[in-house]
């Protein structure tokens, strides 16, 4: 092992500046390769002297040495690295103990603590716990779903499905939580609620105002003049539904409770709408043609015709 | 990371037969290579700390086993901790905020009184 520079000049590590200048020039004195011709090793231990004095002399360097920041010769030393600033990084698993709890699940981690077995005896509070994270999904039903209720299946990832219940009366952009079909909770909290947009397809025939539906239902002239019944569709399936004698166009037919399906439900309000058919008909324009009506009608009696 | 001869000529107050022992203790370890030992950062920083335990805090040889094992689990658990911060600080806000009020405070089980 190198001498330390204060071993060199024979000094103290806590001599004064005075007393290592005072060795320094006594030695120097000695070992001076001009006083000692022919003898090698008094040149080699002067360079040495001057060394440990250039070193020693100079506050500053004697300081960064005493500090362990140079080395005898003066050259840095790396900065120390100690152990902690490894065993807390990647490294550190190096020296895992054997045995030792693999915590990359987090059951395996509340068990580790006994917050699980806290947990079931229901002391909550102790340990880690939050609720899990909502899910948003949008989901598309038709018409008589969102109007009578159902179930209907949402995707949520692949392979896994959710039967979700809708329930009667939904609005289009109306959200649905599903308590708990969110993400599962962390340390024993609540899973997320999953949060459904629903979306309500238009249906072909059906509209819907409030808890009604409403129906254009084409009757042709005989139905409306003559009165009939007929089957007409609800949101709950066909019905038969009487035509009054003399209906017309607009006329409005109340079908109670077969509207949207709530607790008390809305009706199916089916409008008239007179079809005269194949109007070619010949027998139906001849029959017109020599129609002389009691009481004329003018259905644009009222108005203006300018 | 550093050969075997290399780092006992490098580090000064490591003894040749020590070193020996510690590895063959498990206390150190070094990976296997070509007939020698290769000596990692995290190695080299561990000889350090047990010359000093020896040297400095006069801990001896048989009192080691204890010392390295249980500042083994010090940084086990302080590995762990570290993982799970950074995993909480990854989660939004909320959660953070949810985590944060279900910390217990550090004042014991309550005492049940009538």
């Amino acid at each position: 092992m190198a001498q330390t520079p204060y071993e060199v000049l024979g000094v103290k590590p806590d001599a004064s500046a005075d007393e290592i200048r005072k060795t320094y020039r006594m030695l120097a004195k000695q070992f001076h390769p001009d006083i000692n011709p022919g003898k090698p090793e008094a040149e080699a231990r002067f360079k040495e002297i001057s060394a440990a004095y250039d070193l020693l002399s100079d506050p500053e360097k004697r300081a960064r040495y005493d500090r362990g920041e140079i080395d005898e010769t003066g050259t840095e030393r790396p900065p120390r690295g100690y152990y902690r600033s490894h065993a807390e990084g990647a490294q550190g698993w190096h020296y895992q103990p054997e045995g030792e709890m693999d915590l990359s699940d987090l059951e395996d981690l509340f068990a580790a603590f006994g917050s699980a077995g806290r947990r079931r005896r229901g002391t909550a509070g102790a340990e880690l716990r939050a609720r899990g994270a909502d899910r948003h999904f949008t989901l598309t039903i038709d018409f008589v779903t969102a109007a009578t209720g159902g179930k209907q299946r949402l995707s949520l990832a692949p392979e896994e499905w959710l039967d979700v219940t809708i329930p009667a009366g939904v609005e289009d952009g109306q959200v649905l939580r599903l308590r708990g079909k969110g993400g599962p909770g962390f340390g024993g909290g609540p899973a997320g609620d999953a949060l459904i947009e629903v979306h309500v397809a238009p249906h072909p025939l059906f509209r819907r105002d409030g808890d009604n539906v409403l129906l254009e239902l084409p009757v042709s002239v005989a139905e409306a003049v003559l009165g009939a019944r007929v089957s007409v569709l609800t949101v709950t399936g066909p019905v038969t539904m009487t035509i009054p004698k003399g209906s017309d166009t607009g006329r409005q037919l109340r079908l109670r409770g077969k509207g949207i399906q709530k607790k008390t439900p809305g009706d199916e309000i089916v409008t008239l709408k007179v079809f005269i058919g194949h109007s070619s008909d010949p027998e139906l324009a001849a029959f017109l043609e020599k129609w002389a009506p009691q009481h004329p009608f003018d259905p644009r009696q009222g108005m203006p015709t300018a | 990371m550093i050969a075997l001869d290399e780092l006992l000529r490098q580090m000064k107050g490591l003894d040749r037969r020590d070193l020996l022992r510690w590895v063959e203790n498990r206390w150190v370890l070094p990976e296997r290579r070509n007939q020698t030992w290769i000596f990692h950062e995290v190695d080299v920083a561990r000889i350090e700390l047990i010359l000093e335990i020896r040297q400095e805090f006069a801990i001896d040889e048989e009192a080691l086993p204890l010392v390295l094992g249980l500042l083994d689990q010090v940084y086990g658990l302080r590995r762990q901790l570290r993982r799970m911060c950074d995993a909480l600080a990854a989660q939004p806000p909320e959660v953070q905020a949810a985590v944060k009020h279900a910390l217990p405070p550090l004042t014991g089980p309550e005492i049940p009184h009538d």
